[in-house]
């Protein structure tokens, strides 16, 4: 039975369509499915549903084209590093020698992967200054819980058991204090300063014998250099804690400047983002965690090494905190990530995060005639914007702005975050959009604010484009319906 | 926007309300205006003792989760049910029906580092 949808061109469920016996069946003329699988395997009361070939295909490829991604348009999502994904990647990852391999196939016959494992691990060290990295994590917030798991694994180690205060930025992303939590630490919310940075005399005031970590994100999601970090990281090892970098924003240094270098302990990269590989929808990621010498002992297992001329899976790490999840890693994320990395080399890397820099710059310079720039000095790789004054001017929002931009063919910014910076929009374009984008972009946004300006109904009713208009964020926050489940 | 007179504000914008020893909270009409769609308020357990302008609970918005500061001191003796199914009533009525706790004040009202609603509307269009 199919329910009513409420909105006439929204793409039914799957599990709404079809008929009995529609299905294209590939068996052998006579067999029936119980010849092919183990009759306690066949399950009647599953309600998968009998749709044609065709259909099945339509209703995927409808779907694919009302997905907005980086395929599609311009993304610039802040501290998201929504760039592009380069087609080779995909070539190599798909190769089936590594497509094909199984997680358990003996390390003597998995050489090539595993070499691909240490090469990106080294490579990753040389990056960003690191003893050591472990591919396991699936994403940043994975690798935050893995750095804050050892952290406490290496106090308890040296009977410090007294640490239980992580120290968070209130410009940091929602993820640290989270990860914080989850591993029974208690969070202390740092204040920025009037210039957006953390405080050297507000991070000494918090610091004490019970400080485990604090943690960093350089730039920060303002798209600030914390340039007193050397100052910070320095009176946190003095008082004795660790010092965390939250690589979110990697995309604006690599290659020119190394967390490991400015005295960090522990990092994660989110390959999702600064490495090249597809993301946004919630899919597979990879977070690879880095860590200073004195805490390798601690990594997830299994850890990648080279003995003599080959490569083994060691899982016989006693001080280790364990796996972080079933088998090695998000491997074809490692395989795309070493594929992003030789194809640019360190030259290249470096140009990159150059490249983001310039691009974001221009940007704000730009778009500072229209909009406020709180923080109005050379950026990183994003920057924020706020309509504050056009909210009092006009009544239009950022949230308003955003939904407009949809309109014009644009995905939107990141918005309302980070939480300081009233009405904000955080914006970044990243290395590899042409000029010719950045100012469409640039002109559909100074389009929005001057139509606010004239005639503000005509942005408080955006979308109009479409398929569905302003969606109820409260009843989706409230009552979120998630799971189809079968009528009957 | 208007302040009602006759309330005292914090500068984490909560009113608040003193009629002798009880007093009624609540979030302002800018800080509902700044948080946008509410969805959920996380309130204190009635009998538990507040210190003023501590943490006591949460706001969540469909933006951001926000800490409620209790702008006096003292026993918690109601909370606002009507929010439990129907935050929005915040958004709506910040200063009528959306009101969040009431305290009985502990001593002396406790008024020091309250702005008066002039004061707090000067305080809002600095921020
Ligand atoms: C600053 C920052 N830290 C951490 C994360 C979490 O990373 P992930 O989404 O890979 O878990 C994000 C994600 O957007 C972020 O922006």
């Amino acid at each position: 039975m199919s329910t009513p949808v409420s909105d006439h061109t929204a793409t039914p469920l799957i599990f709404e369509s079809g008929q009995d016996g529609r299905a294209n069946r590939y068996f052998e003329r006579g067999k029936s499915l119980d010849q092919f699988l183990p009759r306690e395997a066949l399950r009647a009361e599953l309600p998968i549903p009998d749709n044609s070939e065709m259909d099945v295909v339509r209703h995927f490829t409808r779907l694919s084209q009302r997905t907005f991604g980086i395929d599609v348009g311009f993304y610039p999502l802040g501290s998201c590093t929504m760039k592009y994904n380069p087609r080779v990647n995909d070539a190599m990852a798909n190769l089936p020698g590594l497509r094909d391999l199984h997680p358990y196939t003996p390390d003597d016959q998995a050489q090539g992967a595993l070499r691909i494992m240490w090469e990106l691990e080294r490579s990753l060290c040389s990056l960003f200054g690191m003893a050591a990295f472990s591919l396991n994590p699936s994403a940043g917030a994975h690798a935050e819980l893995a750095a804050l798991l050892i952290a406490k694994a290496y106090f308890k180690g040296r009977g410090e058991t007294k640490r239980d205060k992580v120290i968070v930025p209130d410009t940091a992303h929602g993820t640290n204090p989270a990860s914080a939590a989850m591993c029974g630490f208690k969070v202390i919310s740092l204040k920025s300063d009037k210039r957006g940075r953390v405080s050297v005399d507000e991070v000494k005031k918090v610091l004490g014998d019970d400080t485990a970590v604090v943690m960093m994100t350089n730039p920060n999601t303002l798209g600030l250099f914390e340039d007193h970090v050397h100052e910070i990281t320095r009176a946190v090892h003095e008082a004795g804690g660790l010092c965390y970098y939250d690589g979110a924003n990697a995309n604006a240094l690599m290659g020119n400047a190394r967390p490991g270098d400015m005295g960090f302990d522990l990092m994660h990269l989110n390959l999702h983002k600064t490495f090249t590989i597809p993301h946004g929808g919630g899919g597979a990621g990879s977070g690879p965690l880095g860590v200073a010498k004195h805490l390798v002992d601690f990594l997830p297992t299994p850890y990648v090494r080279k003995k003599n001329d080959s490569f083994v899976l060691d899982f016989d790490m006693p001080k280790s905190i364990g796996p972080m999840r079933s088998f090695w890693s998000n491997f074809a994320h490692i395989v795309r990530a070493l594929a992003y990395v030789y194809a640019n080399g360190a030259e290249g890397l470096t140009k990159v995060s150059q490249l983001a820099v310039l691009n974001a710059n221009y940007m704000r310079v730009k778009i500072r005639e229209f909009l406020e720039t709180p923080y109005d000095e050379i950026c990183r790789h994003e920057f924020v914007a706020s309509a504050q004054e056009l909210k009092k001017e006009t009544g239009v929002r950022a949230l308003d702005i955003a939904k407009a931009l949809l309109d014009r063919g644009y995905m939107a910014p990141t918005i309302y975050f980070p939480l300081i910076v009233p009405e904000c929009l955080m914006i970044e374009p990243t290395e590899t959009e042409s000029k010719e984008t950045l100012d469409a972009f640039v002109d559909a946004l100074r389009d929005i604010v001057e139509t606010a300006k004239r005639e503000p109904e005509k942005i408080l009713a955006a979308p109009v484009t479409t398929v569905v208009g302003r969606l109820d964020e409260t009843r989706a926050a409230r009552e979120p319906d998630l799971r189809w489940r079968p009528t009957s | 926007m208007a302040q009602p007179e006759g309330l005292l504000y914090s500068k984490e914008h909560e009113w608040v309300k003193i009629d002798g020893d009880n007093a009624t909270v609540g979030i302002t009409d800018y800080a509902q205006d700044s948080l946008g769609d509410i969805v959920y308020v996380e309130l204190p357990k009635i009998g538990r003792q507040v210190v003023q302008f501590a943490s006591v609970g949460v706001v969540e918005s469909v933006k951001a989760v926000s800490d409620l500061f209790t702008p006096v001191g003292g026993e918690v003796t109601e909370v606002n049910a009507g929010l439990e199914n129907d935050p929005a009533l915040v958004n709506r009525e910040p200063f009528e029906g959306g009101w969040l706790f009431k305290v009985k004040l502990s001593g002396d009202a406790q008024t020091s580092g309250l702005l008066s609603a002039a004061d707090y509307e000067s305080f809002t269009k600095e921020s």
